[in-house]
């Protein structure tokens, strides 16, 4: 673990992975939550970072930081989030194709992972889902599209992530899914937010395990 | 229906709702955004009665054009531009009653970029994650106006502000410096690359929006290559992309991002960063103060 200055209020925690960044959110969740950690404005955790933002001497609290013990992450227990899916995708035949495997098995292979939200980003509501075995990390798309419609599932290196609106994507698209990731009328407004465990649970499915 | 409200007569180029924006959502990707010269923002509130967190219009370099349908106080300041009710012309930078019905011309800005007009009451748009500002990255709150959209004012909370003693604008500058601290990313890059960021002269790209302040300039070479993955990045992050020219995030900046950051800009120069006009110098001036 090292802590990076980033300007005057704030600190990069850099971990050797986002195992370990996940692990160090929840406990910093966890802390704040018993009344414990200093004042921060934000905490942002990333592939193998997490950020806290509008820290009050964040120097002081660097150094802390390396006296914490951390639970490992599999140490935390609560209910998977399930979102339908349709495997429809435009891209599905290329992903099977990368995995050499039917487009039935991408299906299978997809929804028998379990998913953890390791950060969001890139617009309100959108998650970064880790989970699939490394040998099942794809490279985006060379020509990402104008545009993706809102509900695409979509794969690119390790992570899973499903298009909260219609924006532009490069991401390789598998399916499809009705779930409302981002309603700012509603409470929580986003469905995924970091450390929130899914999985994708295919429409249609009912002979499938 | 309430008169409490305004009718717009000229959006202008880009015109938008701002507060003092959504801080606490970043790890749902949600951006602070919020008033980009919030200085200036605070200011004409308080200059037309109104709390500092109460939302305002913020317009980029062509101004604006409304009409209010109840006699309101409203204060027009940041960016120096001319203003007139019904054409004829009033004070920049104090509070103005405006009748019911007259039209309030906000002029293009004479120097600047963006001018702030706070309304009594202020604009009572629903908040979303309890702010009223628009969000050009996410398209989180009121979209930018457009002419003959209608905004809702709230009742006046208290009497306009004292201007006896002259109100403290900062000029728009004639050259932008940033103060900076180095990091987190900065062994991204060569020492030479950190010599020609705190030496080089920049000047301020036209490609500049509320997301970030672009620059153009000598290209700051990276000692590391291969790709950053994602980290969470802060208001005032000098983030430098793969054609070497820094980026200065502001209000609207994504939470996270992929391309290493050298430097983060002193919050309290961000303000004048919103004033900067397209070719402006700009100079990142290092502050070498270790935390």
């Amino acid at each position: 673990m090292r802590a990076l200055a980033v300007g005057d209020r704030a600190l990069l925690v850099e971990l050797a992975d986002g195992d370990e960044a996940g692990a160090l959110h929840a406990e910093l969740l966890r802390r704040r939550a018993e009344g414990t950690l200093p004042a921060v404005r934000e905490i942002v955790p990333a592939a193998r970072t997490v950020l806290l933002d509008g820290l009050d001497d964040p120097g002081t609290f660097a150094r802390e930081l390396t006296a914490w013990e951390i639970p490992a992450l599999h140490a935390r227990v609560e209910d998977a989030i399930e979102v339908p899916v349709r495997y429809d995708g435009p891209d599905l035949a290329a992903v099977a194709a990368l995995w050499q495997v039917t487009e039935e098995e991408v299906a299978q292979i997809h929804s028998a992972a379990e998913f953890r939200v390791a950060f969001c980003g890139f617009a309100p509501g959108f998650g970064y889902l880790t989970g699939l075995p490394q040998r099942y990390a794809v490279p985006r798309r060379v020509t990402p599209r104008s545009s993706v419609p809102a509900g695409s599932l979509a794969l690119a290196g390790p992570y899973t992530g499903v298009y909260p609106r219609s924006s532009p994507g490069g991401w390789q698209l598998i399916g499809t899914s009705d779930a409302v990731l981002w309603d700012a009328a509603r409470q929580p407004a986003a469905l995924l937010s970091p450390g929130t465990r899914v999985r994708f649970v295919p429409e249609h499915a009912g002979i499938r395990r | 229906m309430t008169d409490r409200a305004f009718a717009v007569v000229r959006a202008g180029a880009l015109t938008t709702v701002q507060d003092l924006g959504r801080p606490g959502h970043a790890h749902l990707g949600v951006p602070r955004s919020g008033a980009l010269d919030a200085h200036s923002g605070r200011l004409v509130n308080r200059l037309a009665g109104n709390a500092e967190s109460a939302a305002v219009l913020e317009t980029t370099l062509n101004g604006c054009a409304v009409r209010p349908r109840c006699v309101v106080t409203v204060a027009v300041g940041g960016a120096p531009c001319p203003v007139t009710v019904d054409g004829r012309p009033v004070a920049w930078g104090a509070p103005v009653r405006v009748a019911a019905g007259s039209v309030l011309e906000i002029g293009p800005a004479v120097r600047g970029v963006r001018s702030y007009v706070a309304f009594a009451g202020g604009i009572t748009v629903d908040p979303v994650l309890g702010s009223r500002s628009t969000d050009l990255l996410s398209g989180l709150g009121p979209a930018p106006l457009a002419d003959g959209a209608v905004l809702p004012l709230g009742k006046p909370a208290g009497p306009p502000g004292r201007v006896d003693g002259g109100v403290p604008w900062p000029a728009p500058p004639a050259e932008l410096v940033l103060r900076v601290r180095l990091g987190p990313r900065a062994d991204w890059f060569t020492d030479t690359a950190l010599r020609t960021l705190a030496s080089a002269a920049y000047r301020v790209s036209s490609a500049s929006n509320r997301i970030g302040l672009r620059t153009k300039g000598p290209a700051l070479e990276r000692a590391v290559h291969g790709e950053l993955p994602s980290e969470g990045v802060v208001l005032g992050a000098v983030q430098v992309p793969p054609d070497g020219c820094p980026v200065v995030f502001l209000a609207d900046h994504p939470t996270t991002g992929g391309y290493p950051v050298v430097a983060v800009v002193d919050e309290r120069d961000l303000a004048a960063a919103a004033q900067a006009v397209p070719g402006v110098p700009v100079r990142f001036v290092l502050n070498r103060r270790t935390g």
